[in-house]
């Protein structure tokens, strides 16, 4: 049926039939099918939206896409109807009958699906108006919305597989290579690498035999900026390997993806089947002499793949276990072939720079780090989501003016970044621009671009606990300095969150700490004391509360603190009391209860379950 | 010779030949094999490791070595009913804690647990990638967003054949 595309006039035909047959008068209700919004019941949504559709006789008429992540996870499900742009969210699958039969039919706007105001509470028509996008400059998110990840002719109909055809065409493999390079288009998986000089080593190492890999291994806990770019735009992905591959000189590619990500395995299969029919994957693409193909290779839950040769390992079928560098894997990869490893990301940006150039894609970002950079804003903060802004943007930006700033009224303690490799950023550094150099002066680091906002209600010795508790975990296990010293570490943090901390513990944590990160072989043992130095270069005082006082100034570190129900509040409602797992709490009806802290396993759930508020944390 | 007899004649186990036809027998693909063994059986069954050692023609050691590595792979059986809790950090700060600790109370078992009449599992995860609605919890493929320890223990009780534990 499907007809392979024999030259880039195919493609061009194709593109130009494809876009006659789009009326853009023509209604269509685009309805996100991302992994968050699938959580809110999204897929239910479709199968009604398209119901309603067929049920008030607009099949054929009025179109349903069910598209990847709008980004606006927080507020999902989102749908957009299109030309117009109205912008539902937190739509239910009982809302299609609605939204077909008002939105779509009588062109009347459906007030209580809008988006409101954080500060002014008005309602807000169109997506571009809502400040969380408005602030944005989506290079690579913003044609999420207008693709269903599997139809590959919404991708070529939006100027799809065009960087490719002027890769082959117009540009020689060096050309290639020397456009990436004046782009300054940096690794997007965390170090930060340039991409062009990478590719160059890679062409000019010794062999034919020349692989590429897309680290989709996104580790990084907080961080989705990958799965939302390979379930929403495969294509995109799967283009910019192609180019990378036409200037490296690879035949093979694979795709290593988390397993935790199925959506995305899945759209990512459907777009490779799909290119090869179209004949963009294969042998002798689009009648040029390059041949290249993609496999995909599904991770097994380990945090250290994402190092580039523990990734290795695993595709090769180990364990994942990184290996000395040099050499690297640009001269000694996969199967000892040269092979080049980029992430998502990185590889979605190609495309672009291709298509536009060098110089279009310089003129955003800072001077050492250019284009754009996908963040995932998540944690106490209003607005959760998928944020792309110009490198160079501030953390208040990011935070305030998208974020919409904190949830629930508290006060913005820090910002982690850079997942367990990274740090904690705190307030007064809310006004720093955000790029390669300035994360790492700060003492974090870029990573793939998780931004973890805390607010005051968030203890940064149980953060540090946290992510050590993760380290010692994921710890591979070959250098004694990462295996025992993040082990040591955890247990020297874990004692003072119990409050048998004594005075000598934090000259302890940044000893050790310096030792793990000089003596360790790869990325996760080097950067592993990052969280824990982090918090304490910058929240040495709670760490001291914690030892000294034998407090937890933010109310978490259970042994720390207690349960206590004010008296003046309590209306007597029993609901504690029986909700209780240890019978802690004792009273009558309308007689204010009382908790007995020697019984109390400060489980929460009289917080919890308490209305008027009355238990609180001293 | 071993290998290209458990090709020929089969292992025995029929839903095990079938994972192994899609495959050349080829070391490199132990891991994929390893997760549609899973898939198939839910777990890695001691007698499906040993029967792809034979496949592969690898020592034993090797595969248990790679199914005790990565954190997707369980040698136990787990229970009929599964629930995930994202651990992630952006759940963690939203106080994923409590909410493992609650489902914990009410099904009688730690994260890692199955429960002793076999009907449901608890395990955590590193993240799922849904950060921006956490906390996260995944009953049975089935996405839950903004979980409190409250809504959990709702969602847990209104599974089939959850036992209420009796208060200690």
């Amino acid at each position: 049926m499907i007809k392979a595309l024999k030259n880039p006039a195919d493609l061009a035909k194709l593109k130009v039939s494809l876009l006659a047959e789009r009326d853009p008068k023509r209604i269509c209700i685009s309805v996100c099918g991302g992994t968050g919004c699938r959580a809110s019941e999204s897929a239910l949504l479709i199968e009604a939206m398209e119901s309603e559709v067929a049920k008030q006789g607009l099949k054929g008429k009025v179109d349903v896409k069910a598209t990847g992540c709008h980004g606006f996870c927080e507020h999902g499900p989102v749908v957009v109807v299109t030309p117009k742009e109205i912008f539902y969210e937190r739509v239910k699958p009982s809302d299609a009958a609605e939204i077909v039969g008002e939105t779509v039919i009588k062109n009347n706007i459906l007030d209580r699906l809008l988006y409101a105001d954080l500060m002014s509470g008005d309602k807000i028509l169109s997506e571009g108006e809502i400040p969380f996008y408005k602030k944005q400059r989506r290079r690579i998110l913003a044609q999420n919305r207008l693709i269903d990840p599997t139809r590959i002719g919404d991708y070529i109909a939006l100027e799809g597989y065009g960087a490719l055809v002027k890769a082959l065409t117009q540009m020689t493999p060096e050309a290639v290579i020397e456009e990436v390079k004046k782009s300054g288009l940096r690794g997007r998986g965390g170090a930060g690498f340039p991409t062009g000089f990478k590719w160059e080593f890679c062409r000019r190492a010794k062999g034919d035999d020349k692989h590429i890999i897309c680290n989709g291994d996104e580790g990084d806990p907080g961080a989705y900026m990958d799965r939302s770019v390979l379930e929403g735009n495969p294509h995109s992905v799967i283009e910019g390997m192609m180019i990378g591959a036409y200037a490296i000189g690879a035949r093979r590619g694979f795709v290593y993806v988390r397993t935790e990500y199925p959506l995305a395995v899945g759209n990512l299969r459907i777009a490779l089947d799909q290119a090869r029919q179209r004949g963009i994957l294969g042998k002798n693409i689009l009648g040029s002499k390059f041949s290249f193909d993609i496999e995909i290779e599904r991770g097994a839950g380990a945090f250290v793949c994402g190092e580039e040769t523990g990734l290795i390992a695993s595709v090769e079928g180990r364990k994942g276990e990184p290996r000395q560098r040099p050499p690297f894997p640009t001269s000694k990869g996969l199967w000892g072939k040269p092979t080049n490893i980029n992430n998502v990301e990185t590889w979605a940006n190609i495309p672009l720079i291709v298509n536009r150039g060098a110089s279009w894609y310089s003129k955003i970002g800072t001077e050492g780090s250019k284009g754009t950079k996908i963040f995932s804003l998540v944690g106490k903060v209003n607005n959760t989501g998928l944020v792309e802004v110009p490198m160079g943007a501030t953390l208040r930006e990011i935070v305030y003016d998208i974020g919409g700033g904190i949830k629930g009224g508290g006060d913005f303690k820090a910002i982690q970044t850079g997942g367990p490799s990274g740090g904690c950023i705190p307030r007064h550094l809310l006004d720093l621009p955000i790029d390669y150099e300035s994360l790492s002066k700060a003492g974090s680091i870029m990573g793939s671009g998780g931004m973890i906002v805390m607010d005051d209600a968030t203890c940064m010795v149980d953060v540090s606990k946290y992510f050590l508790n993760f380290l010692r975990d994921e710890s591979c296990g070959r250098c004694l300095s990462c295996r025992e010293g993040t082990a040591r570490l955890y247990e020297i943090v874990e004692r003072i969150s119990e409050g048998k901390g004594s005075e000598g513990d934090l000259d302890l944590i940044e000893e050790l700490a310096h030792v793990v990160k000089d003596a360790s072989l790869c990325g996760l043992g080097q950067t592993a004391p990052n969280p824990v130095l982090s918090t304490l270069r910058y929240f040495r005082r709670e760490y001291e509360a914690h030892i000294k006082d034998k407090r937890c100034p933010a109310g978490v570190c259970k042994a720390l603190i207690q349960y206590v129900i004010d008296a003046e509040k309590c209306i007597g409602c029993l609901i504690c009391l029986k909700q209780c797992p240890v019978q802690a709490v004792t009273g009558e009806i309308k007689k204010p209860h009382k908790i007995d802290s020697d019984k109390c396993i400060r489980c929460g759930v009289c917080v919890d379950v308490c209305k008027p508020k009355a238990v609180f944390v001293v | 010779m071993k290998k290209s007899t458990a090709k020929r004649n089969g292992t025995g186990e029929p839903r095990l030949d079938k994972i192994f036809k899609s495959y050349k027998g080829r070391a490199r693909e132990m891991i994929s094999i390893l997760q549609d063994i899973q898939d198939e059986y839910g777990f890695l069954p001691e007698e499906a490791l040993k029967k792809t050692a034979v496949f592969l023609d690898v020592p034993l050691p090797d595969i248990f070595g790679v199914a005790t590595f990565y954190r997707m792979f369980r040698l136990g059986r787990p229970g009929k009913h599964t629930i995930t809790a994202c651990i992630g950090t952006a759940c963690h700060v939203r106080g994923v804690t409590r909410v493992v600790e609650e489902i914990g109370r009410t099904l009688g078992i730690e994260p890692g647990q199955t429960t002793p009449d076999g009907e449901y599992s608890l395990d955590t995860v590193n993240c799922l990638g849904c950060c921006a609605i956490g906390p996260v919890v995944v009953m049975d493929g089935q996405y839950h967003g903004q979980v409190t320890s409250q809504s959990a223990r709702k969602l847990v009780k209104a599974q089939p054949n959850v036992k209420e534990v009796v208060k200690s």
